[in-house]
């Protein structure tokens, strides 16, 4: 029930309210509890509703960590 | 990162973790908070990568699961003493009452109305009007502000005719008893409700109990890092709180959806399946937002509820025992006809156990 998906902000429609879309799905989302979300970000949905912002440098750190896991391992299958 | 990379990533990882438990020499049990990481876990078939060694059990954090099934009879009657109409998020419907689910209520006639977001209760609230109009609230801290932001609207916009019914929880409490138990060595901490609540807020854990958490996301290599960090802090005896998901999860949470929650909500006692009372462990209405409190403006009798004796999701739930030892699973009990909420709940341990199998 906790489930969650990020969604890029496409539009701000209004007083804590905005537009968000994901591949191409549009859907209305409350602003009330990101204050601080701009265009372009991509915030955490749930139930209608920005819980968060994802931050792009972390998410960045997280997908080198795993290339050079992957890589040391694709180097032990070839060795 | 390609299909090929992610597999790579899994196997280090796996690795990782295998070798960490073979050098402790020792089985470690670690519980999974979450029941949306328990639904991912079994989707992605990842306890297959894991050592014979290493057991992941699942806890309470599977609203619909924790719900007591008063709850769902209490829903029916005040759906029929006031005909009001009655608003849910969908993974309640089919959670068996005494007398009947909201489904079958709703085919006996009753006004059950599935929502995605509790912002369209005030929609159905003034479709209905003056019909009272119940949201039924069940669900943790992500949920809660949801919620409590959507009667501040309702406040604002005058709308008088919607209520809710509280059944919500919250998950230090419960973590608390968990945590003091000998056989748990570690928490898999839930995304989302960290994302709330933030990762600094599980000390306790540390301090309190000497255990370590790890606060993950729902990818199963975000699931993987956490395992892999909770079986190396508690192989070594250096218990700590990791966050492992820091691209969505802050150390000090989300602090103005906190504001929202505390402005409507207060904390409560609250029942929960497996667990009995926690004080303060749930929550209610709290000052002038008491106008929206259906317990209080739309009085019922309910009922003692019972359990069926032979289901075992009380167990299940506080990590003490696994879906394949009951005999109902699969048998009796299956999600077209389950016997306990947790078959019923999209993340429900049995629902999980009897689509992907038993790992």
């Amino acid at each position: 029930m906790c489930l969650a998906i990020p969604m890029k902000l496409i539009a701000i429609t209004g007083e804590g309210t905005g537009k968000v879309d994901a591949g191409g799905v549009n859907a209305d989302v409350s602003l009330m509890m990101l204050p601080h979300a701009q265009l372009g970000d991509f915030l955490i949905v749930h139930a209608g509703f920005g819980i968060e912002v994802l931050d792009a440098e972390e998410a960045e750190t997280r997908l080198d960590l795993f290339r050079e896991l992957a890589a040391a391992t694709a180097e032990e299958e070839e060795a | 990162m390609n299909s090929a990379e992610e597999k790579r990533t899994a196997q280090a990882l796996a690795r990782e973790i295998r070798t960490i438990c073979a050098a402790a020499g020792r089985p470690m049990q670690f519980m999974e908070v979450c029941g949306t990481h328990t639904m991912a876990i079994h989707a992605s078939g990842l306890k297959s990568l894991l050592p014979g060694n290493l057991r992941l059990v699942s806890g309470p954090g599977c609203p619909v699961c924790v719900t007591e099934k008063g709850f769902i009879d209490e829903a029916i009657l005040i759906g029929r003493k006031y005909d009001a109409s009655l608003v849910t998020f969908g993974d309640l419907v089919r959670v068996p009452g005494s007398f009947g689910s909201l489904t079958t209520f709703r085919a006996e006639g009753g006004r059950v109305t599935v929502v995605y977001s509790p912002m369209d209760a005030i929609t159905r609230a003034l479709q209905e009007s003056p019909r009272p109009t119940v949201f039924l609230g069940v669900g943790f801290e992500t949920t809660i502000p949801t919620v409590a932001a959507t009667l501040q609207a309702a406040g604002l916009r005058g709308v008088d005719n919607l209520f809710v019914l509280p059944a919500f929880k919250t998950i230090h409490r419960p973590l608390q008893i968990l945590a003091a138990k000998d056989d748990l060595h570690g928490f898999l901490l839930p995304g989302h409700v960290s994302a709330i609540i933030g990762a600094g807020s599980y000390e306790y854990l540390v301090q309190d109990f000497n255990k370590p958490g790890a606060v993950a996301g729902f990818d199963p290599l975000d699931i993987l890092v956490a395992l892999r960090d909770l079986s190396r802090m508690a192989a070594e005896g250096r218990p700590e709180i990791l966050n492992d998901y820091r691209r969505v999860v802050r150390n000090d949470g989300n602090p103005v959806a906190r504001a929202i929650m505390d402005e409507v909500f207060e904390p409560a006692d609250a029942v929960w399946r497996g667990l009995g009372v926690i004080p303060g462990s749930g929550l209610a209405l709290r000052g002038t937002f008491t106008r929206f409190d259906a317990r209080k403006h739309l009085p019922v009798e309910v009922p003692v509820a019972k359990d069926d004796p032979r289901c075992l999701c009380a167990a299940i739930l506080t990590g003490s025992t696994t879906p394949d030892k009951c005999g109902l699973f699969g048998k009796e009990c299956t999600p077209e006809d389950p016997v306990g909420p947790c078959m019923v709940s999209s993340e429900g341990t049995c629902a999980a156990y009897h689509k992907y199998g038993v790992a």
